[in-house]
C-alpha cells in the first residue's frame, strides 16, 4: 500500500498492520528517512516537499510491483509525506514483510533506492544560505544502478 | 488537438505557472515540436528551463522521452530532477 500525507506516521501502528496481515511472516524490515538539520555545511531550518499528485502513487506502486516480482514479499507499506517539514521529521516509511528476512532486507533497499531517483517528489531546503531546490544526488543515481547492473549478471 | 501542460519544482517558480491547457497546431506532434514551439514563442524562461538536459518529462504520468507522440487530451508534464525519500 502506497500513501502520500502531509500528517506524521507512527512506525508502531504500520508493523501492527502488517503482522496482522499474515501469521506465515517471518521477517518484518523497516526504513524511515528524517529530516537532517545539516546539507552542504548549510544549517537546515526547514523542508518543503512537492510532488506531483497521481504520478507519485503510480511511480511507487510500479517499485513496489519490480520488487514483489524479484523477491518473495508478503505485504509492503511505503508512507511518504509531503508538504513543510522541520529537522528530525519522519520524511518516508518503507516497510515490507516476507517469510526470511533476507527477502525483506534487500525488498526494502530496492525500493527506497528506486523510490529515491524515480518518484516525482522535489525537496526544497530553507538554510541560513536562503532557500534552495534539492535535485537527485549522483550518489542516489549509483544506488538504483547498482540493482540493474546486479540484474544483468 | 488539447492538452494539459504540468510544471513542477523549479521549472513550475521559474515560469510562474504550474498548469495550463493548449490548443496545438498540427505540426506539433511529439514532445520535442512541443518544447521547439514553446522555446520560440515565449520568452527565455522557457528556453532556459525546457532545454536543460536533465529535464524530465512525463506523459498521462508515466516517464517518456521527447521523441514521445502527442494525442488529444494528453497530460503531458515537465520536471526537474526528483529529489524524495
Amino acid at each position: 500500500m502506497v500513501i502520500i500525507q502531509e500528517a506524521d506516521f507512527d512506525i508502531a501502528e504500520e508493523v501492527k498492520v502488517l503482522r496482522a496481515q499474515s501469521s506465515e511472516t517471518g521477517a518484518i524490515v523497516t526504513f524511515i528517512g528524517l529530516v537532517r538539520d545539516i546539507s552542504d555545511s548549510d544549517k537546515v531550518s526547514g523542508l518543503y516537499l512537492e510532488h506531483y499528485p497521481g504520478m507519485t502513487e503510480k511511480s511507487i506502486e510500479g517499485i513496489v510491483d519490480a520488487a514483489k516480482s524479484r523477491w518473495q514479499l508478503i505485504g509492503t507499506r511505503v508512507i511518504h509525506r509531503v508538504g513543510q517539514l522541520s529537522p528530525s521529521d519522519q520524511i518516508v516509511l518503507v516497510a515490507v514483510t516476507s517469510q526470511h528476512r533476507k527477502d525483506a532486507f534487500l525488498a526494502c533497499e530496492f525500493i527506497m533506492d528506486y523510490l529515491k531517483t524515480r518518484a516525482p517528489f522535489w525537496k526544497k531546503e530553507q538554510t541560513t544560505e536562503g532557500e534552495r531546490w534539492l535535485e537527485t544526488r549522483s550518489s542516489d543515481v549509483d544506488a538504483a544502478s547498482q540493482w540493474q547492473n546486479e540484474e544483468s549478471c | 488537438m488539447v492538452i494539459e501542460i504540468l510544471y513542477f519544482a523549479r521549472i513550475r517558480e521559474i515560469l510562474g505557472m504550474g498548469r495550463e491547457q493548449m490548443t496545438l497546431n498540427d505540426d506539433i506532434e511529439d514532445i520535442a515540436s512541443l518544447i521547439d514551439y514553446l522555446c520560440g514563442a515565449r520568452d527565455d524562461r522557457w528556453s532556459s528551463t525546457l532545454q536543460q538536459e536533465n529535464l524530465l518529462i512525463s506523459v498521462n504520468q508515466s516517464m517518456v522521452k521527447a521523441d514521445h507522440g502527442l494525442r488529444d487530451g494528453d497530460e503531458v508534464a515537465f520536471f526537474p530532477p526528483v529529489s524524495g525519500g
